[in-house]
C-alpha cells in the first residue's frame, strides 16, 4: 500500500495498541489490525520515540542497515565455498569444525556462533530449512530471502523436498540421499556445493563468483561458467 | 507452544514464489525494523521482556499467516517495548516521548540466566553417537524448539554439539526454563516421519536439546 500521508511526528492514529499488557494475555487486545496499513508511519513513530529517549542511536540504525545492504551476504558465503575447493586442508577443517574454519574469514558473529558445513556429493544432497522460525547463517549469506522464510518453504522442505527441489529446477537422482537439517537449535548450517567440471584452471577469486546463494541452502547446484553450454 | 509457526510437514501453502534480484529489504521500515530489533535488545536486561520466539508464536495463526516477516517482528519489537514499560503506548501513538518520563537506564541482565550459545560447562552427555533416541511428546504452552513433526518418532544421535542452554520459556514467555545440556543433530530417516510419501534413501536431521530426547526403548 502506496501512502504520501505527511510523516510528522504529531501523526496520531486512532488503534488501541496494547494498553493492557497483562502477564496472562498480551498484545492481542487489538482484535484488528494486527498489520497496520501506515505500517511505515508506525515503525517511524517508534524510531522517533526511541531515538529521543536516547534508546537507540540513528547512526547505528543506518549502519546496521548499511551492513546488511552493501558488505554482509552471499558473497561471504562463497569466498569460503571457493578456498575448500581449491583447498583441501582447508576444506578437511571446514567439514570438521566450521565454526573455526569461517572464522578464518571473520565470519562469525550474529546467527553464525556455532556452524556446521555440509558436503554435497555424488551420494548425498543436502538442504536446509528453518521449520520454527526463519534461522540462516547471516554471517556467511545475509539475511534470509523471502521464499526462504515462507510458509510453503518451511512446510514442504521436510515432507517433500525433492519436490521442493524440482520446484527450484533441480532434479536428485533417485540413488542420492536427500539429507534435509532443520536448524532447530543455535547451530547454523551452510551446505558446500560440488565443483563444477571445466573449472580446474579457475583461480580462488575466479571460482568464488561462481557460487550462489541458493547453492549455499542446497536449493540448486553450482553451474559451471557461463559459455559453458550446459 | 503448538501454533501455526510450526508448520514443518503441512500442505496447503501452493508453490515457492521467488523473485529475482531480490532487494534485502523491500521497504526502508523493513530495515529500520530489522536494526531497531537488534539495537532494542540491551534494554531487555533486568525488565520484564518476553521471550523473541515466544511474542512471534503468540501471534494467532491466521494474523501469523497475514503478516510479513518485518510485520512480525514490528509488532514483536512492538510489543517487548510495551510490556517493559520503556515505551507508552502514548508514546507510541504520537510518536514523541514523553517529556515526563525522564528517559531509561540500561539495567544489568537478571542473575543466574545463562542466555545464549555454546556453554563451558563440564554436563555428562546422556547419549552417545549411533545412539538410538525417541523424541519426548513433549506440549507445553511455553516456547520450545521440538517441532511436532518429530515427537515420538525414533531417530539417532549423529553428533553431540556440546553443551548449550536450554531456550524454552514458561507459558508466558518469561522464565527461561535455561538448564544446561547437551544438544544433538539427530537423524530420522523420512519415512519414519512421513510414512511412504517420503524417498526411502532421505533423512532429516534436527538440532535437539537432550530433555526433548528420551532412550528409544
Amino acid at each position: 500500500m502506496d501512502h504520501t500521508h505527511d510523516h510528522g511526528h504529531d501523526h496520531t492514529h486512532g488503534h488501541d495498541h496494547g494498553h493492557d499488557h497483562g502477564h496472562d494475555h498480551h498484545h492481542h487486545d487489538h482484535d484488528h489490525q494486527v498489520v497496520p496499513d501506515d505500517i511505515a508511519l508506525r515503525v517511524k513513530a517508534l524510531e522517533s520515540v526511541l531515538v529521543e529517549k536516547e534508546m537507540v542511536d540513528a547512526a547505528a540504525l543506518d549502519e546496521i542497515v548499511d551492513a546488511f545492504e552493501n558488505r554482509i551476504g552471499p558473497r561471504n558465503g562463497a569466498q569460503v565455498v571457493a578456498r575448500a575447493w581449491v583447498d583441501p586442508g582447508f576444506r578437511e577443517r571446514l567439514l570438521a569444525d566450521g565454526t573455526s574454519a569461517i572464522g578464518e574469514f571473520g565470519y562469525l558473529g550474529g546467527q553464525g556462533e556455532h556452524m556446521k558445513v555440509v558436503a554435497n556429493t555424488s551420494k548425498v544432497h543436502n538442504l536446509l530449512v528453518c521449520t520454527l522460525c526463519s534461522c540462516y547463517p547471516w554471517p556467511t549469506l545475509g539475511l534470509p530471502p523471502v521464499w526462504y522464510k515462507s510458509a510453503a518453504y518451511r512446510a514442504r522442505a521436510v515432507i517433500e523436498p525433492r519436490e521442493v527441489l524440482r520446484e527450484f529446477g533441480l532434479e536428485v537422482p533417485e540413488d542420492v540421499e536427500v539429507r534435509v537439517w532443520d536448524s532447530t537449535a543455535e547451530i547454523r548450517y551452510l551446505v558446500l556445493p560440488e565443483r563444477p567440471a571445466g573449472t580446474e584452471d579457475m583461480s580462488e577469486e575466479e571460482l568464488a563468483t561462481l557460487v550462489t546463494r541458493d547453492s549455499m541452502v542446497g536449493v540448486a547446484t553450482v553451474a559451471p561458467p557461463s559459455g559453458d553450454g550446459s | 507452544m503448538n501454533s501455526i509457526h510450526d508448520m514443518g510437514g503441512m500442505d496447503g501453502f501452493g508453490p515457492i514464489v521467488r523473485e529475482e534480484n531480490e532487494p534485502v529489504f523491500h521497504h526502508r521500515w523493513e530495515g529500520r525494523v530489522y536494526a531497531l530489533t537488534r539495537l532494542v535488545k540491551p534494554w531487555g536486561r533486568g525488565r520484564d521482556w518476553p521471550g523473541f520466539r515466544f511474542v512471534l508464536e503468540s501471534i494467532p495463526p491466521a494474523d501469523y499467516l497475514r503478516m510479513s516477516y518485518y510485520e512480525r517482528w514490528f509488532h514483536m519489537t512492538a510489543t517487548r517495548l510495551l510490556v517493559s514499560g520503556l515505551v507508552t503506548g502514548t508514546e507510541f501513538e504520537a510518536g514523541r516521548a514523553d517529556p515526563g518520563a525522564g528517559k531509561p537506564d540500561l539495567l544489568p541482565a537478571a542473575k543466574g540466566s545463562l542466555g545464549f550459545g555454546l556453554l563451558d560447562h563440564d554436563v555428562p552427555a546422556r547419549f552417545s553417537d549411533n545412539e538410538a533416541v525417541r523424541a519426548r511428546n513433549l506440549n507445553p504452552r511455553g516456547h520450545n524448539r521440538l517441532p511436532r513433526y518429530v515427537r515420538g518418532r525414533l531417530g539417532t544421535v549423529a553428533e553431540d554439539y556440546g553443551v548449550y542452554a536450554l531456550q524454552d520459556s514458561d507459558e508466558h514467555g518469561r522464565l527461561p526454563l535455561d538448564t544446561p545440556q547437551h544438544v544433538y543433530s539427530v537423524r530420522f530417516e523420512a519415512r519414519e516421519l512421513w510414512g511412504d510419501r517420503a524417498g526411502s534413501r532421505d533423512a532429516m536431521y534436527v538440532d535437539l536439546w537432550e530433555d526433548y530426547l528420551e532412550p528409544a526403548r
